[in-house]
């Protein structure tokens, strides 16, 4: 089976797909930037040079680490790829990490924002689920910000 | 990208269609398929599932990234989302979550 270099063996997990009416930077800037997470990803904020090989981590609104990893590809503003682990998931449940990655193209007048997640690990199917449901409101979210200036308020439990 | 208006036009076409949706559902149950497997027990010819596969993925209900030779579909909630944000939260919300309070207290009633 061929391999294009940028595609991974193991199918992903998830693909989702956003066209938002912003630029390519705007979208790399509110993904990597507390100033916009805080607004989109439930209010938490993340912390990293962004730099290939660099740590990266995101804290919940409390102070709480909630995500952590390192950066494998930055390509800004077109390409990010992070190593994904989440710090509260059940010991019992621990796998590796997940592995994220925005592509960012200019689509027209809209940028494709296309966030791919996969795992070299078989990842429990509620945590897949829970994420799914989680990503699709996160990237809404960050749609409805840049293009209107207001985040989307949705309530949403957490995954059980 | 089209208007948003001809993108919400193609989401309702595309979701106008019993096979179609039918599609989506199978994906919802597991996703990352490929064309064969979402041929299975459909008793559609593969041109007609590709055919509906593609309306699907110009209305970006579906992503797909390619794996080798073969092509995984996925299901994409973002179209959904954006008509659920516009069809139902700015009118229904209010009314929705009153009717919901209602059959909740008429529910506890019955328990009682």
């Amino acid at each position: 089976m061929s391999n294009n270099g940028d595609e991974r063996i193991v199918p992903p997990d998830l693909v989702y797909v956003f066209y938002i009416r912003s630029t390519a930077p705007k979208v790399w800037e509110a993904l990597t930037s507390s100033e916009f997470t805080t607004k989109f990803f439930f209010g938490r904020t993340v912390e990293s040079d962004w730099k290939q090989g660099s740590a990266w981590k995101m804290v919940m609104p409390d102070g709480a680490l909630d995500v952590w990893g390192e950066v494998l590809i930055s390509d800004p503003p077109k390409k990010l790829q992070v190593t994904w682990t989440v710090d509260w998931v059940d010991e019992a449940d621990k796998t590796g990490p997940a592995i994220i990655t925005y592509d960012i193209e200019q689509a027209g007048e809209a940028v494709k924002l296309t966030m791919t997640q996969h795992s070299d690990y078989a990842i429990a199917r509620k945590y897949i689920q829970a994420g799914a449901q989680g990503w699709a409101i996160i990237l809404s979210s960050l749609k409805s910000l840049l293009e209107t200036g207001e985040p989307l308020v949705v309530k949403m439990a957490p995954p059980k | 990208m089209d208007t948003e208006d001809e993108a919400v036009d193609g989401v309702f076409r595309a979701l106008a269609d019993k096979s179609r949706r039918a599609l989506l559902d199978t994906l919802f149950a597991r996703n990352g398929q490929t064309l064969g497997e979402l041929c299975e027990g459909r008793g559609m010819t593969r041109q007609a599932v590709t055919k509906h596969l593609a309306i699907l993925e110009s209305a970006n209900l579906i992503a797909s990234v390619k794996r080798g030779r073969e092509k995984l579909h996925y299901l994409n909630p973002a179209p959904i989302h954006e008509i659920g944000d516009r069809w139902i939260s700015k009118y229904e919300r209010t009314r929705l979550e009153a009717l919901f309070d209602l059959k909740k207290a008429l529910e506890n009633d019955n328990e009682q």
